[in-house]
């Protein structure tokens, strides 16, 4: 059966018509994994000598378990907002004679296919080898450690399945787990619980006692099974589910009418971010990365780069752009034939997605204004961040989406449905923001902070100023690629 | 109305439509019949210009349809459900086309109470968006939809399909009231043979891409088609 299963996911790949981009975002995927894998073997190889000369005197993997617990809840942020789950398209397989069971078991198996479960491996073995040869402890107790020290790694990948499942439903059901992340950081900051030193002794006493190890053994198979259990409560369609059927709210839309002419198509987006799951998801996350500037700002290494000030600038005030510019125009992939044969000139279009973004750019702008607390250059850059994203990267964005052919599915139940939520969202990103970083850099280098910010904020009213012509000529670009873009939306995928 | 001039349509070497020469007069009806591949579709779809011709040319009112897009404003089309939004409500689905096309509410609203018998009560003020309705149901707003803004040219891709028996002699009755009008060239297409010909003024016939019948209707069009379709 898994034979099937594979064979079929290898046609979905090749025969989609987004191919040609997939296979591009794949190479450059493959030069950042090469990149990551030797990080982590190095960081694996030294972590033995470090330790032992920053801490003299303490057993490094007595240090190492004690802070395996934060190690293990920067994995799982890193994976939540990194690691692409599993898809597959269940529909034609529901009414066929296959066991949901081996479906389910192949979604989760599949998981495990990931580099992102490589990479603790990597870690976790040159650590181990260093202490087998240092021979603090027995070398059974050693293997024992490692294959538990993978195991919770193992944990960590179903905890994300799990978490994020919940969290296309409702992202209200990611709250509890950041609070309780939260409430033990900050009572091990202030020393009310240690909860570095609790992990510490329960890794401590799994050297001691490599029976132990069943423990986390048992663990990895309790999430698997509920894992198991909502996929399989989840396995229908929507439409089998009459109950699922949400009564429509009409809000009254008029005030955009004193946009013009592109009123109808901004009320249209206006009601497909507030009515399907996929883009909501997009407005909460622009809001939890307004919080990205207190990670950076806090951190003194940060103020002597102002350069890497402008890297958070335009990801602070772009967030939104970014996640909702480069899948334009496949939000509307569903109805794509119809709105090419009404009556809508192109441009008219492409300026009510650029007056969305610009709009989203200006209202996260003056969100991060309290940011002033951490001096004016913050401000300055980031208002200088927010002009060079309205003037130039809206119509990169754009432009870059007259390529795009892969269709988005809206009316999909969250079920599996996570296009977008991998890493090749944040690299076709990297770009937009690299960019502007490095001319600041060079101009920071070569003259100073305040002509680096007015050089960023002009490139930007450059742009704003011949917007229209480049609407124009981006407009050119989709009508030439009309027939393509059309032939690819049509194509179902998973 | 429309002329088709040596159109043809290819997909890696095998041709899907060729069409030597078609010309629609103004105001006719015209119901075009075949069974599946017969190239229905691809013709209204190349009418809509979704895709290119592999060589020839369609004029609509003396526009070139893959050339210019002034064909848009008078001509309507109704192809399949993703031809609707469906995280809209029908009421506003049909305000978006009306803003599209220059209508304004008021004009939209005294169109869809012509229409309420169609509609059976099930698809106005039941706040519900339009992927939640049944098949049948989204089609019946897809094909009012092609009427706002009166258009002059309407096309309908296989509208009885999904309906029910009922909604079929209502839609019937919509379409024959639409050719009465002599500024509307109408397109329909279909697989029932009795349905087509009951509406529409004349009939082509298309096997494997190619005109194979035209006839004007009269009383042995039917009997002649069914002779032609029969096994």
């Amino acid at each position: 059966m898994f034979k099937h299963f594979i064979n079929l996911e290898l046609k979905a790949f090749f025969r989609s018509a987004s191919v040609g981009k997939s296979i591009g975002l794949k190479i450059l995927m493959g030069f950042l994994v090469v990149y990551f894998l030797l990080v982590f073997l190095v960081l694996g190889i030294a972590l033995y000598p470090i330790l032992e000369k920053v801490f003299p005197g303490q057993k490094p993997l007595t240090i190492v378990n004690s802070y395996v617990i934060f190690w293990l809840a920067i994995e799982l942020i890193f994976r939540f907002f990194m690691q692409s789950l599993p898809v597959m398209n269940i529909k034609p397989l529901l009414v066929l004679p296959i066991k949901k069971e081996s479906v389910i078991h192949f979604v989760l198996l599949k998981s495990l296919i990931s580099i992102y479960n490589i990479f603790p491996l990597l870690v976790i073995i040159p650590f181990g080898v260093f202490n087998i040869i240092k021979g603090n402890d027995g070398t059974l107790n050693m293997i024992i450690w490692m294959f538990g020290m993978y195991i919770l790694a193992l944990i960590v990948n179903y905890a994300n399945f799990l978490i994020k499942k919940k969290f296309a439903e409702n992202i209200k059901a990611f709250l509890p787990f950041v609070v309780l992340g939260m409430v033990f950081f900050g009572l091990d900051y202030f020393g009310v619980f240690k909860i570095t030193t609790l992990s510490g002794v329960v890794l401590d006493t799994l050297v001691l006692q490599p029976i132990l190890v069943l423990v986390p053994i048992l663990i990895l198979a309790g999430f698997y099974i509920l894992n198991f259990k909502y996929l399989k409560s989840n396995f229908y369609l929507d439409s089998s589910l009459q109950s699922k059927v949400e009564e429509a709210k009409t809000s009254d839309l008029s005030w955009t009418k004193r946009f013009g002419d592109i009123a109808p198509f901004l009320q249209l987006d206006l009601k497909m971010i507030w009515r399907n799951k996929r883009p909501k998801t997009v407005i909460w996350i622009s809001l939890i990365f307004l919080a990205y500037g207190l990670m950076i700002y806090t951190n003194p290494t940060y103020k002597e780069t102002p350069a890497f000030s402008v890297l958070v600038g335009i990801l602070m005030t772009g967030v939104f752009m970014i996640n909702y510019g480069q899948f334009v125009p496949s939000w509307d992939s569903n109805y794509y034939g119809m709105m090419m044969s009404q009556n809508i000139p192109m441009k008219q279009y492409l300026a009510s997605k650029a007056g969305l973004m610009s709009v989203s750019v200006v209202i996260l702008a003056i969100l991060s204004t309290p940011y002033l607390y951490f001096g004016w250059n913050v401000l300055a850059i980031n208002l200088a961040c927010a002009t060079y994203n309205l003037g130039v990267n809206i119509p990169v964005l754009l432009f870059a989406g007259s390529f795009n052919k892969k269709r988005i599915d809206l009316e999909k139940s969250p079920f599996m449905n996570y296009q977008g939520t991998g890493a090749t969202q944040w690299i076709v990103g990297l770009p937009l923001m690299l960019i502007p970083t490095l001319i600041f850099y060079g101009i920071y280098k070569l003259i100073n902070v305040e002509v680096a910010i007015i050089a960023i904020a002009t490139i930007g009213v450059i742009g704003l100023v011949v917007r229209n012509y480049l609407l124009n000529t981006i407009a050119a670009g989709y009508t030439k690629r009309k027939y393509a873009t059309i032939n690819g939306f049509k194509q179902q995928e998973n | 109305m429309i002329q088709v001039n040596q159109l043809s349509k290819k997909y890696n070497g095998t041709t899907v439509l060729n069409i030597e020469h078609l010309e629609i007069p103004k105001g006719q009806s015209l119901g075009l019949v075949g069974n599946n591949g017969a190239g229905k579709t691809t013709f209204f779809s190349l009418l809509l210009d979704l895709i290119q011709p592999s060589t020839g040319s369609i004029i609509n009112n003396s526009i070139l349809v893959n050339a210019s897009e002034d064909w848009k404003p008078f001509t309507a089309a109704f192809i399949d459900e993703s031809f609707l939004i469906g995280y809209l409500t029908p009421e506003e689905y049909f305000y978006f086309i009306g803003d599209l096309r220059g209508q304004n509410k008021a004009d939209i609203d005294a169109l869809l109470e012509k229409y309420e018998e169609f509609f059976n009560g099930e698809i106005l003020k039941n706040k519900k968006y339009l992927r939640d309705l049944s098949k049948g149901n989204q089609k019946k707003v897809g094909i009012i939809a092609t009427l706002i803004g009166n258009p002059e040219v309407v096309i309908l891709d296989e509208p009885f399909a999904n309906l029910d028996p009922t909604t079929v002699n209502r839609l019937k009755k919509v379409i024959k009231e639409l050719a009465e009008n002599k500024d509307i060239t109408i397109l329909v297409s279909s697989h029932d043979l009795q349905h087509t010909v009951e509406v529409c003024d004349r009939i082509v016939a298309l096997n494997k891409g190619e005109i194979v019948k035209d006839i004007q209707t009269s009383g042995e069009t039917l009997q002649e088609l069914e002779m032609f379709f029969a096994v």
